[in-house]
């Protein structure tokens, strides 16, 4: 039989107990949404954790000294390779050298401290940056209001919105910085008119080497002034949600500002580098060289593989409880057409009499399964749609009250609305496959008998 | 295998007109059976035994015989004596517990399922005493049903279901169902079911079992008709003797499963 008659036969005989095929296809639709609307939680967390990765950088690597890269990633860290003093100091000679590789286009050192800043009559705390030129072009650095650094070595600086506020006496609540800044409104414009051009003193402690290096260092109170250039508005997810002030990078590293490592090194070594690559393919190319170099490396890339292999395990659990509706809901197909088959039983009998082959029947109600499955599995997906903007419509007024910005908790996308479809109608087709060789395999003269 | 050729008479019977609204076939041959040609059908040491509890109920046993093609013969019995059985194993809707059935060069104790699917779609047409039309299709539907298994185009077996209803008188009730139908006009849907195909051989289960004296002879006269104009054979299940006497060419008697008698009728010469 032709499968646009095999398709016609079907539909007929659906409408023919529709009440009965309706609660039917209405199950599979609840299976199908449940599938949905669970692997929809893990397609979005994992996109929205993916999402703030990638502000972080895909083309970005982390190098740190091996015992830095231990110590920072805690007692869970592996074992070290090799001793160590096959371990290198991440020092000038060591960036000037990665900076070499083939594909990286800059490696500049990560500084941050906490300094204290003199505005005025007030003094405030925050976390200091130093930044490269290269972030200019960057999402969180192309809308600064006023301007960006005149030069690398500009004693000058750029305030985050923020503390741009507290700088200007207001009493911004501490929910107000980093994870929750968004949901405090802040006039950045104003902001920028009234702090640009201002001078802040900056009070910081230099590391001061002696004329021996091994003989050891002195720290010494310093402060710097600069002046306000821009201000800007950081986003939470990007990597430097957390720092208040950012000065140029040369400016930064000139001023020497003891670092954390500093008290167990003797020579000036860099915390960590942050090297650029051109191109994001050629990341694990560069963290290989930089790796066999002797240095501790990571990347984005790096956090994104474990992520995807964590939740390629939770989005199995998530499946595996969401199909559960959807077993159930294939008892019912196969209940619907063993029922079938007993009513029209007679009308198989009078197909077999008149021509229709074993084959032909059993398509006829694989037909019928599937058209459950199909139409089961688009109302399915729209359901399932639903309920995710239902809650996560839900999730974002809790959000919105309690004061942070909105997430997209919930996601559909294409490949889970194509699998959940074809799912279905695997689903249906397997639930079929017993009524469908029940329903092939009558004896033609029973079923003529049958009244 | 019997007795043959007992009851003969010379000449036709007066036929009766046909029934109202019921077209004559454009050109009706006067068929004799071709007695030169190989059978139509040639059983030979036919059983269908069923097992009932501990005891065997031999249905159909050890029957041989052959039917010209062509021919019209009726198959004559009390109730139980193996008849619709007989019919059943001729139609390949059952198999044979011993012995063989060839009809036209096809033996179908040997047929797969599928190929006996395929001689119930091409080879045999079944008329069954009580209709057996589908009841949620429309008279055209029922009819083209069987070309639809033939994988016909569409317009194609349309064309061909509203010709053949046409034939059997129907074309004003092709989009009706067939609860909105008679007895007699549900029999006429089915023969053109049966026929829609081009089968070689007609197999009727008392077709006017269900209908009146009247109805029964234009069932009878239409299966005449198109049985001269489509030279199919024909065997008919019946359990009236005047009826088989009247329009088949030869009559086969059965008791107990066994073949009993074997005569031509007066029509032998004639149809």
């Amino acid at each position: 039989m032709k499968t646009a008659d095999l398709l016609d036969l079907a539909t007929r005989n659906l409408r023919q107990s529709m009440l009965r095929n309706s609660l039917t296809t209405i199950g599979i639709s609840v299976g199908v949404a449940s599938l949905v609307s669970m692997m929809s939680l893990g397609v979005g967390l994992q996109r929205m954790i993916s999402v703030r990765l990638e502000k972080v950088g895909f083309n970005l690597l982390t190098v740190m000294n091996r015992a830095t890269l231990r110590m920072a990633a805690g007692p869970m860290a592996e074992a070290p390779q090799g001793n160590q003093a096959d371990e290198r100091a991440l020092d000038e000679a060591a960036r000037a050298e990665i900076e070499r590789l083939p594909g990286v286009v800059e490696a500049y050192p990560e500084i941050r401290f906490p300094g204290e800043f003199a505005f005025g009559e007030l003094t405030r705390r925050a976390l200091v940056a130093g930044l490269p030129d290269s972030v200019k072009s960057t999402d969180d650095f192309n809308n600064v209001k006023g301007s960006f650094f005149s030069s690398r070595e500009a004693g000058e600086a750029l305030v985050e919105k923020a503390f741009a506020a507290e700088l200007l006496g207001k009493n911004v609540p501490p929910a107000g910085r980093g994870m929750l800044k968004k949901a405090i409104s802040l006039d950045v414009p104003a902001l920028a008119r009234a702090i640009v051009g201002k001078e802040l003193t900056l009070s910081y402690s230099e590391r001061l080497a002696g004329a021996d290096p091994a003989a050891g260092y002195t720290v010494v109170p310093r402060t710097a002034t600069v002046k306000i250039v821009g201000v800007l508005d950081i986003d939470m997810q990007s990597r430097f949600a957390r720092v208040g002030v950012f000065l140029p990078m040369k400016f930064a590293q000139g001023l020497h500002v003891i670092q954390f490592i500093d008290p167990r090194v003797t020579t000036p070594v860099y915390n960590q580098l942050t090297v650029r690559v051109k191109d994001a393919g050629q990341v694990q190319t560069v963290e290989d060289a930089v790796k066999k170099m002797g240095f501790g490396a990571f990347s984005i890339q790096d956090a994104m593989r474990s992520l995807r292999q964590g939740f390629a395990v939770f989005d199995i659990f998530l499946g595996v409880f969401g199909s559960l509706a959807l077993a159930v809901a294939s008892i019912g197909i196969v209940n619907t057409l063993v029922m079938a088959i007993l009513e029209r039983r007679r009308e198989i009998g009078i197909m077999k009499a008149i021509g229709a082959s074993d084959s032909d029947v059993k398509r006829v109600f694989f037909a019928e399964a599937g058209a459950m499955g199909l139409l089961g599995g688009v109302l399915g997906v729209i359901l399932g749609w639903l309920i995710g903007r239902v809650i996560n419509t839900g999730t974002n007024i809790y959000l919105t009250r309690q004061g942070a910005s909105s997430v997209e908790i919930w996601f559909v996308s294409w490949w889970l609305v194509a699998g959940a479809l074809g799912f279905a109608v695997v689903v249906s087709l397997l639930a079929g496959w017993y009524p469908a060789s029940k329903a092939s395999r009558l004896d033609p003269v029973e079923a003529l008998r049958y009244q | 295998m019997g007795q043959a050729g007992s009851l003969r008479r010379v000449g036709n019977p007066p036929s009766e007109a046909p029934a109202r609204g019921l077209p004559a076939c454009p050109t009706i041959q006067i068929m004799t059976p071709n007695q030169t040609a190989p059978p139509a059908v040639r059983i030979d040491n036919l059983c269908r035994h069923f097992q009932m509890g501990t005891s065997v109920v031999r249905a159909v046993d050890g029957i041989s015989l052959e039917i010209a093609a062509g021919d019209f013969v009726a198959l004559l019995g009390p109730s139980g004596s193996g008849k619709s059985s007989l019919l059943n194993l001729l139609a390949g809707l059952d198999r044979p517990t011993a012995g063989s059935v060839v009809i036209h060069g096809k033996d179908l104790a040997r047929l797969s399922r599928d190929e006996l699917a395929g001689y119930r779609l091409r080879t045999a047409g079944m008329v069954f005493q009580s209709f057996n039309l589908i009841p949620n299709m429309s008279l055209v539907e029922n009819v083209e049903l069987p070309m639809r298994f033939a994988e016909v185009d569409r317009a194609e077996r349309l064309a061909l279901a509203r010709k053949a209803l046409e034939r059997v008188g129907l074309a004003p009730r092709m989009a009706h169902r067939p609860t909105e139908l008679s007895g007699g006009e549900q029999q006429r849907a089915a023969i053109a079911r049966a026929l829609i195909n081009h089968p070689k051989v007609l197999l009727a289960d008392e077709p006017t079992g269900n209908l009146d004296s009247r109805t029964g002879a234009g069932i009878m006269d239409l299966i005449v008709e198109c049985r001269a104009s489509l030279g199919m054979t024909v065997i008919m299940v019946t359990h009236e003797r005047a009826l088989a006497e009247r329009y088949a060419r030869r009559m086969l008697f059965l008791t107990d499963g066994k073949l009993t008698g074997d005569m031509e009728t007066v029509n032998g010469d004639a149809r």
